[in-house]
């Protein structure tokens, strides 16, 4: 029962999810504000639950899995990807390379420029 | 007896969903095993393996990809409550989300517009059509939001899904000869460089590395999902794609 207790849980908080987007019209897909809700609601509740524990370690240790059926989609865009393999291959290798570089020097920054900030605090 | 007639076989199995969830789960299970054998490198990513089993089956069974999708849509579905479900690992990292809630807002806030704009600038300098870029926007996030994204912004999600995979594994290979090129050593922040650019597939790389490097980019991955989602659209804008 626990999985299903929890599979339940996170269907409710997707419906709930996939409503809000489209009455209040966020252009954000629904089972991510689902996501967040379930988030707030865990912060809020101080814990989470063996149920839901139990759901979504089941969902997420095979989440690879889940995308295999759209993936084999691509047999439909053969066209498209043998025209723009290159480019395609080229922005995503360059693209990669420089988002984990400035994510990781952004985050070096600030951290930076915080530990000197609290040096300051300590001196004054 | 009468000789069972094969071809009426087919014509049932092709025409219930049976025969898509069971090939789905089937070619899954060979390809997880065949990445155990090679020590988990992510070139064997099962589901560069697993598509690719699928489409060859497809290709020479004659099988349209809306008669298998008849069954896949069964594992498909399950994106949305996986997706729904990345806010458990989240909450486990809540002491480190409130610990470092600053840098990590900002390297999500510049990493996310960087890797979506580099993305579809080069693309398009490349001279990729209208709908590539726009699959090509969502590439860093975890796949079941990617997909999301796409759809609404009008890309192809299918396309978006093999993009994602493959920036996965880019990442996942190349993320930590570039960190030591860096000479960054602190894990958290090579975590959290992983998880924004490479999400799930750059997440499993990083637990191999370091149990530190790989919480912070699960945590990573979570945020990045949520503020790609609600960044995209107004970058995407900016650029007049939209």
């Amino acid at each position: 029962m626990t999985f299903l207790n929890g599979l339940t849980l996170l269907l409710i908080y997707q419906l709930v999810g996939e409503v809000s987007v489209r009455l209040l019209q966020i252009p954000v897909p629904g089972p991510v504000l689902g996501m967040l809700m379930l988030f707030l609601t865990l912060v809020l509740r101080g814990r989470s639950s063996d149920s839901l524990d139990t759901a979504s370690s089941g969902l997420l240790s095979h989440l690879s899995l889940l995308f295999v059926p759209a993936g084999v989609g691509m047999m439909v865009h053969f066209e498209r990807i043998a025209g723009e393999w290159l480019s395609i291959g080229i922005a995503l290798l360059l693209s990669t390379l420089i988002t984990m570089a400035v994510t990781a020097g952004s985050m070096m920054v600030v951290q930076r420029v915080l530990a000197k900030g609290a040096d300051a605090d300590d001196r004054a | 007896m009468t000789e069972p007639d094969l071809a009426a076989i087919w014509v049932y199995l092709s025409a219930t969903p049976l025969l898509g969830l069971t090939a789905t789960l089937l070619a899954y299970t060979l390809a997880y095993r065949l990445y155990l054998a090679g020590g988990s490198h992510p070139l064997l990513h099962p589901v560069v393996t697993a598509v690719g089993g699928l489409i060859v089956f497809l290709l020479i069974s004659d099988t349209p990809y809306q008669v298998y999708f008849e069954g896949g849509q069964f594992v498909h579905f399950l994106l949305g409550p996986a997706t729904v479900a990345l806010a458990i690992p989240l909450y486990q990292q809540y002491a480190n989300l409130r610990r470092l809630w600053l840098p990590l807002l900002v390297a999500l806030l510049v990493g996310v517009s960087v890797g979506a704009l580099s993305a579809v600038l080069i693309a398009r300098v490349l001279g990729s059509s209208l709908q590539t870029q726009l699959s090509l926007a969502p590439k860093s996030v975890t796949a079941p939001v990617a997909m999301g994204i796409s759809e609404q912004i009008g890309g192809l999600p299918s396309l978006t899904a093999v993009l994602v995979v493959v920036t996965g594994i880019i990442g996942a290979i190349l993320g930590g000869r570039l960190f030591s090129l860096m000479r960054i050593r602190d894990d958290a922040i090579k975590g959290v460089a992983m998880g924004v650019a490479a999400h799930g597939i750059g997440t499993a790389r990083a637990f191999q590395l370091s149990a530190k490097m790989g919480a912070f980019s699960g945590l990573a991955m979570a945020l990045s999902a949520f503020v790609t989602a609600l960044l995209l659209p107004g970058l995407l804008g900016m650029l007049g794609l939209l």
